[in-house]
């Protein structure tokens, strides 16, 4: 075995032992569950209200751009959270003191990422099915969008968490990533359609990963009438394909960059210089 | 080993250590941010083997200096070898043969004691060599740090000093060959530093390399065979325990009763003053006592000059002028 071919395999089992230790601690479900399930119970209440013009309920429209957005989230938020926690308590100190360990925690973040983004989907996905009209994943080609959308979504959102998290050591700074985020999701068409956004803003949600993900899963989820409540009656693969595609490659270009400077700024001495700073914040 | 020591002297390199022979090699050692110079020349080298403790007080520049050959800080001059390489242009290969006790906080909570052991031991797997196997069988480990009744505890709920027992055991699961420890026992309680200290001199006998620091001098007198005395960013001594209690301790005091008053009388050459004393009075001396200053004494005083307003420069050149002046009288 090569020593990156072991550092590999060995991320690939920190990502399961950390999913592992995320499904049997009560806080960390609680973090998973509370979303998803607060979403459904208001989709649920939602659903006797109709798409604007259809007889098609509000509540199983929004639904797919709840999980476009649950990807997002996973992939962006999930991986900037998680750099900038485990640098100010060290975990990333000691991947770097060990022979290929960056390469390990690295693919241990992405396996994790990818079984975290998995789950988060399937928590809305499966009650979703069985508690909504109108939503049904038909056939193999429906599913086959549904993984694509979810694998792309997690391709162009991880790095850019990646890019976020190398940027910043102070998880105090996640909440103005968070805010941005909030704006941004209220004008990519997941709780409110895009098309009835003016036109200068709904250019601005369809710039973003979050829009095409919802359209992607919306595209995968509803039946092929509710293409009239999209932008050109079109569901627009193509595009989606090339928007993720764009985000994906420029994070994957920039990424390794930032984190390989991260690594290196990596000490000791800074890791203490962040703990006194995280203390001081508790007292 | 001795062989080749006894031809390189043949060939009239005498004292010059093989490169086998040297595990860490420090030249001039600079660091600078802006115009704060953190390290100004610091040079030294340890044996394949060797225990050596950097000493001095916080600020002295030692961690610093561990992290330049941890690989983990540039360095702005000097030449550094750590295992024959550059610690700048290490590769994993060289990394794998060092060993880094970090100071940990609270990484890794929720991993269990043994599951992150066997975990980053993986990592040394490739690195086995006929010579050296890696990485640590991870129960043997976890007994050598007296973790055994903790193994399968979570990180999080262990102690403050089980937890630097995890940090070391962490730094070598990958059997190093040079390991690194930056103040391992601050906060142990005295058993565990027992502890601690027992495992040190067991990994030594093993052949590993360790550079340590701490501002223990006590410490470092039951550790080191080299100590290492780092203030103001150079070296102010270097030797033996023994070497640097001669060499430091240069003030010897004496004191006596006349005539049922008190005296004291600080002094380099106590007996020639003893002597003298008598001659000058015949009579009436009693209580006499002379106390050479101990070499803790004589550090703290160094450390406390350092520290207060008299500026490291000046301390430090006063400190070399009373060594040379020793060096002379002896």
């Amino acid at each position: 075995m090569t020593p990156t071919s072991a550092a590999a395999r060995a991320g690939m089992r920190r990502g399961l032992i950390e999913t592992r230790q995320t499904l049997t601690n009560g806080q960390d479900l609680f973090n998973m569950l509370f979303f998803p399930i607060v979403t459904l119970i208001v989709m649920f209440f939602m659903r006797d209200s109709t798409l604007p013009g259809t007889t098609f309920s509000l509540g199983s429209a929004a639904m797919p751009g709840v999980l476009g957005m649950q990807v997002a989230f996973a992939g962006f938020i999930g991986v900037a959270a998680v750099l900038m926690v485990e640098r100010e308590d060290g975990t990333l100190l000691r991947a770097k003191a060990v022979p290929n360990g960056m390469l390990g925690y690295l693919v241990g973040k992405i396996v994790g990422g990818a079984v975290g983004g998995l789950i988060g989907v399937l928590i809305i996905l499966v009650p979703g099915l069985l508690l909504f009209d109108g939503l049904t994943v038909d056939g193999i080609g429906a599913w086959l969008t549904l993984l694509a959308v979810l694998l792309l979504g997690l391709v162009a959102t991880m790095p850019l968490g990646a890019v976020v998290g190398a940027l910043s050591d102070n998880p105090r700074n996640l909440g103005l990533v968070f805010l941005p985020m909030v704006g941004l999701i209220a004008i990519s068409g997941i709780f409110y359609p895009i098309t009835a956004l003016p036109g200068w803003l709904s250019a601005i949600g369809q710039v973003f990963p979050v829009y095409w993900l919802g359209l992607g899963m919306r595209s995968a989820l509803l039946p092929d009438a509710a293409v009239v409540a999209e932008i050109g009656d079109s569901w627009r693969h193509a595009e989606m394909i090339g928007v993720l595609g764009a985000w994906s490659a420029a994070g994957l270009v920039v990424a390794p960059i930032l984190l390989r400077r991260m690594a290196r700024r990596e000490s000791g001495a800074n890791m203490t210089a962040r703990r006194d700073r995280a203390l001081q914040r508790v007292q | 080993m001795s062989m080749a020591r006894a031809a390189a002297t043949d060939d009239g390199h005498p004292m010059a250590a093989t490169s086998e022979d040297t595990a860490i090699d420090v030249r001039d050692l600079r660091m600078r941010y802006g115009t704060n110079e953190v390290l100004s020349g610091v040079t030294f080298s340890a044996r394949r083997g060797e225990v050596v403790v950097l000493l001095g007080p916080n600020g002295a520049g030692k961690t610093t200096t561990v992290e330049i050959l941890e690989g983990f800080r540039g360095r702005s001059a000097g030449e550094v070898s750590v295992l024959g390489v550059d610690p700048t242009h290490g590769d994993e290969a060289w990394r794998a043969r060092l060993g880094v006790v970090l100071q940990s906080w609270r990484d890794h909570g929720k991993w269990r004691v043994r599951e992150l052991l066997r975990h980053l031991g993986a990592y040394y797997a490739p690195y086995s060599t006929e010579r050296t196997r890696r990485p640590w069988d991870v129960d043997e480990l976890v007994a050598a740090v007296g973790l055994s009744e903790h193994a399968d505890a979570k990180i999080m709920r262990l102690s403050g000093g089980q937890r630097r027992r995890l940090d070391v055991a962490i730094g070598i699961v990958g059997c190093p060959e040079v390991l690194f420890l930056d103040e391992p026992t601050a906060g142990f309680d005295p058993h565990a530093r027992r502890e601690f200290h027992d495992l040190v001199h067991r990994l030594a006998d093993e052949d590993t390399t360790i550079l340590l620091t701490t501002h223990d001098l006590d410490e470092a007198e039951k550790l080191a065979d080299r100590i290492i005395v780092l203030a103001g960013g150079r070296i102010i001594a270097d030797g033996s325990a023994d070497e640097l209690s001669r060499r430091m301790s240069t003030d010897a005091e004496v004191r006596w009763t006349r005539d049922g008053e008190r005296f004291v009388h600080a002094t380099q050459d106590a007996t020639a003053f003893v002597r003298d004393l008598l001659v000058r009075h015949d009579s009436g001396i009693s209580d006499l006592e002379v106390r050479r200053a101990s070499l803790e004494e004589t550090y703290m005083k160094l450390v406390q000059r350092v520290e207060s307003g008299l500026g490291d420069e000046e301390a430090v050149r006063a400190f070399l002028r009373e060594t040379a002046n020793q060096e002379v009288t002896r």
